[in-house]
């Protein structure tokens, strides 16, 4: 790309806060509020709990719309608009924990992506889950979900931003196990809720050591914040190891916590699982926003990843981002081929977008990455809408062996699937996606490290085409091999569709070289209409061999499967052709199977361990102290009764036999009485005698 | 005549309180005790007479006059005594006193 | 005389050994009675005249003939089956023997120091009388008193007790 005019002036520290980032707060409290009110009303009340999270997200939409108008008007004006309101929210001892949240093009342009396609999406599920008996429930969670995710966007602190990141985390292991009574659903969400946890411990870990030493919780904090000059220069002279400096290595953790949340090798393997949850729910969080939260955290904290590249070079955490994006996206692409189940081939096929949002992140810069997700959220969100439109329209039946020449049967779902589909191949010219993926593509293509990112994203794009042809293919073409009728799907649940197909298309518009708005915004410069943003050296033939490419997918995909219509007991066309191959890909590279032998067979040993530690070694200390306790207390019974007691009743003994003793005196006869009076007298007589003798 | 020295009638007298003691302490019939007691107070008015006479004013009186109530007294008590040993009689049937031990503590 | 005072001494003496002795009660309230008369002789010896005839009327003239009396009452003539004395006898006789002695030392013991015999007194009954309404009148009244007492009390613990209970 052309340099244009040098890039905005930032909005000077001190202006007033404008009303728009005053209320921003206001966009994520909505649905939460909406969400408590929800969790208290009864089941039966469904169309109260549907209309409040519809209503709570159309104003969070709203105040979205506004906001961006805002940050747009300022755009126009020429001035860079990041406003911040930061707060205190604990002071312990001399050091505060701040929170806050930010309005700038980033949020801006990720809060009206959010809303609206949350919108659609709830607008929706009151279609799709309509039989469903928990349908408040659904709403509920599906509410707080938004606010907590908008929360994530919004958020200026890192603290408030891993606060709504866990809270994120916690609904999407909520809806995952939706129907939590099939052990699968609970299993799934177990698997999710742990394997993002892995990623969330060392983004922990990167936070602390950011605020230790940086001193702040706060991205912009008119010059104090963690991205901000003065922090990034502190944390470029500390060393930490392998050669990495702090911001490196912090950088590093908290892609790792990105890895975790956006399903990255090797933490992957819970998003193809997380489909068991319902349809919408996989629409909305592992297609458009939550898996985006980490591409999302890794542009936020972009400053920190690129702190101390050198001009036309990069930094080691941006390489590391880059090649864990590009592995993953041909990973993924491989074992989408051989997936049966209609969403486990769009779970696998996001975990492949995903890695190219990163790769577009590590090699382009934020712009380049933050496009594809916009167009990849869109499309997603309308492909998984449209399987969910399918799958209800075929009885419940999620296997594409079982489906078949619906493209009669849903026509509307079919032509919207279409163009879904083709903005995910990236289909040259009309479709978002091909703008989005050129984009990611030529920032590859320049990449100044290695260039073996840009072979595997080119074969990622073919996989692609051939994949999603085959998925196609199976469930719109040939011959309904389901059973019962097909039908298609109620108004409710097809308007999305569409609204979301003309978005499909009609975001290519912000895209194109021609007219490269969103890249402009988001970087803080100008942006013209310029036709001659085509004549790029090198732009032209990259355009031509992405478009070729894609063809070349989609043939291969018709040549193979087409109009064909294998039933499930036929092996796969692929299949025939390299079984060793496809049964690899099929058990989807035995990533699992390696975690079930080493980690968690390794986490059985240990529990084993320490069960025979607890056990053993500490119960037998509490037996022995109890045995201890319990001697104890039979030498103290033993003293007790025979010493004390012993000393006590012999005494008392005593008494009792020297007052019978005493008591033979009282005889009772009289001259025993008698006899004793006369000895009295005469020892006193004597007595007197004696001392008067003497 | 030869006098009689004081020291004599005083042997005579605690020879007699002597027997009389023996005689309370060893006698099982009631009565006896009750002889014998009679015969320790006389040997006690003896005494108290010897001194009376050999004493340095005999016509004081005193130990004559305190040998009389002695003797009155004595009389009364013995009355006393024996109408209680023979209500004792009465109840127990017997006057032998290694039976009469009801007082026994 | 002192030949006189050694037969009284040993009339009183054996008279007292034979009361306490003798098996027969009714023989040893006889033996009593000697022994008083021989201590009313005694009594005379000493010139207490009053005494010596005071104590024969009340002792031989009362207390003897109470005596009989009461060992009449009581079956007293029957002799018991296990011994007059009381199986513990040889202690009562040692204690005896013991106050005989610790008397008997202190007599012998003070002897050179008593007084010799003096002047007989010249006692007269109107003396007596005099004596007793003058200087010893409260201990006059108290013993008659106590005579009355004796008199009722004994009257009423001899007496025979009603029927039934009072």
């Amino acid at each position: 790309m052309q340099e244009l005019t040098q890039s905005f002036q930032p909005q000077l520290a001190g202006g007033a806060i404008s009303s728009a980032a005053d209320l921003l707060w206001l966009i994520p409290a909505l649905p939460i509020v909406a969400s408590g009110v929800i969790a208290l009303l009864k089941q039966p009340r469904r169309k109260t709990a549907a209309g409040l999270a519809i209503c709570s997200l159309a104003f969070s939409l709203l105040l979205s719309l506004a906001a961006f108008g805002h940050v747009v008007s300022g755009w126009a004006r020429g001035t860079a608009v990041r406003e911040t309101v930061n707060f205190s929210w604990i002071q312990v001892g001399t050091t505060h924990v701040e929170l806050g949240w930010v309005l700038d093009p980033l949020s801006a342009v990720m809060l009206v992506m959010v809303t609206f396609v949350g919108l659609l999406i709830f607008i929706y599920s009151t279609g799709y889950m309509e039989h469903d008996e928990n349908f408040t429930r659904f709403f509920c969670f599906l509410s707080l979900f938004a606010g907590a995710m908008l929360g994530v966007v919004i958020s200026n602190s890192i603290l408030l931003l891993f606060m709504c990141w866990e809270l994120v985390g916690l609904t999407s292991y909520l809806l995952i196990g939706f129907w939590y009574q099939k052990p699968s659903a609970s299993a799934a969400a177990k698997k999710a809720f742990l394997t993002t946890r892995v990623g969330d411990v060392f983004f922990l870990l990167g936070i602390v050591w950011l605020f230790a030493q940086t001193g702040t919780l706060l991205f912009y904090d008119s010059g104090a914040g963690s991205m901000e000059k003065l922090a990034l220069g502190g944390l470029l002279v500390h060393p930490a190891m392998f050669g990495l400096t702090a911001a490196g290595a912090i950088g590093l953790l908290i892609f790792a916590g990105a890895a975790g949340k956006s399903g990255q090798l090797p933490l992957h393997v819970w998003l193809p699982d997380a489909m068991e949850g319902p349809t919408p729910v996989s629409a909305l969080i592992h297609a458009a926003t939550m898996v985006a939260a980490g591409v999302y955290l890794i542009a936020r904290v972009y400053p920190l990843m690129e702190a101390g590249a050198l001009a036309g070079g990069t930094t080691t955490a941006l390489s590391v981002v880059t090649w864990v994006g590009a592995s993953t996206a041909v990973f993924a692409a491989l074992i989408a081929v051989a997936q049966n189940d209609i969403k486990r081939i769009l779970a696998y096929s996001t975990v492949s977008q995903l890695g190219y949002m990163m790769a577009g992140l590590g090699m382009g810069g934020v712009a380049v990455g933050m496009f594809h997700l916009i167009t990849h959220a869109f499309f997603k969100a309308l492909l998984f809408m449209g399987a969910g439109s399918v799958i209800h329209g075929a009885h419940e039946e999620q296997d594409i062996r079982k489906m078949g020449g619906l493209k009669g049967a849903m026509p509307v779902t079919f032509a919207t699937y279409a163009i879904g589909m083709l903005a995910l191949c990236g289909f040259p010219l009309f479709f978002s996606g091909f703008w989005s993926k050129d984009g990611i593509l030529e920032a590859a293509q320049h990449w100044s490290v290695a260039k073996a990112p840009f072979y595997m994203l080119v074969f990622g794009a073919l996989l692609t085409a051939f994949y999603m042809t085959r998925q196609v293919s199976y469930v719109f073409f040939g011959t309904w091999r389901g059973h019962g009728h097909a039908h298609e799907s109620p108004r409710v649940m097809t308007m999305p569709l569409a609204i979301l197909a003309f978005f499909a298309i009609a975001l290519a518009a912000i895209g194109t070289p021609a007219w490269p708005w969103f890249r402009a915004f988001l970087d803080g410069h100008m942006a013209e209409f310029d036709w001659h943003g085509f004549s790029e050296p090198g732009l032209m033939a990259l355009m031509v061999t992405s478009s070729l490419v894609v063809f070349a997918g989609l043939l291969l995909g018709w040549w193979l499967y087409g109009n064909k219509s294998p039933s499930a007991e036929e092996p796969d066309a692929l299949e025939r052709a390299m079984p060793p191959v496809w049964a690899v890909l099929r058990d989807k590279l035995y990533v699992d199977e390696l975690y079930g032998a080493t980690v968690i067979a390794f986490y059985h040993w240990w529990a084993k361990v320490a069960d025979w530690l607890d056990r053993r070694i500490w119960g037998g200390i509490v037996a022995g102290v109890a045995l201890g306790f319990g001697w104890w207390a039979q030498l103290n019974r033993f003293l007790d009764t025979n010493v004390v007691d012993g000393s006590f009743d012999k005494g008392c003994e005593e008494l009792a036999s020297g007052g019978g003793l005493m008591s033979r005196v009282q005889s009772g006869r009289i001259q025993t009485y008698l006899r004793l009076l006369a000895v009295a007298v005469v020892v006193l007589t004597a007595i007197l005698i004696w001392s008067s003798r003497g | 005549m030869i006098a009689t020295p004081l020291a004599g009638y005083l042997l005579v007298a605690a020879l007699v309180f002597a027997i009389g003691l023996a005689g309370a302490l060893t006698r099982r019939n009631a009565i006896l005790v009750l002889i014998g007691i009679e015969l320790m107070l006389n040997a006690a008015n003896l005494n108290l007479i010897a001194f009376w006479r050999y004493g340095p004013h005999p016509e004081a009186m005193t130990g004559m006059m305190f040998a009389i109530f002695s003797i009155a007294v004595a009389a009364a008590e013995a009355a006393v005594g024996l109408g209680l040993v023979i209500s004792i009689y009465r109840h127990a049937k017997t006057t032998d006193l290694d039976q009469i031990n009801r007082m026994k503590g | 005389m002192g030949i006189a005072f050694y037969i009284i001494s040993a009339l009183t003496v054996c008279g007292g050994l034979a009361a306490v002795l003798l098996k027969n009660t009714v023989h040893c309230a006889l033996a009593l009675t000697v022994a008083f008369a021989g201590l009313a002789l005694l009594f005379l010896r000493l010139d207490a005249q009053f005494a010596g005839f005071a104590q024969i009327l009340v002792y031989i003239g009362a207390v003897a003939i109470l005596v009989v009396f009461a060992i009449l009452l009581t079956r007293g003539s029957d002799t018991p089956k296990d011994g007059v004395f009381s199986k513990t006898w040889l202690a009562g006789l040692a204690i005896a023997a013991a106050v005989f002695s610790v008397l008997g030392w202190a007599v012998l013991q003070a002897a050179p120091w008593l007084p010799h015999e003096t002047v007989a007194p010249n006692v007269t009954v109107n003396q007596i009388g005099e004596a007793l309404m003058g200087r010893y009148v409260l201990p006059l009244e108290i013993v008659a008193v106590l005579l009355t007492a004796a008199l009722v009390g004994a009257v009423i613990v001899a007496m025979h007790e009603k029927e039934g209970a009072k």
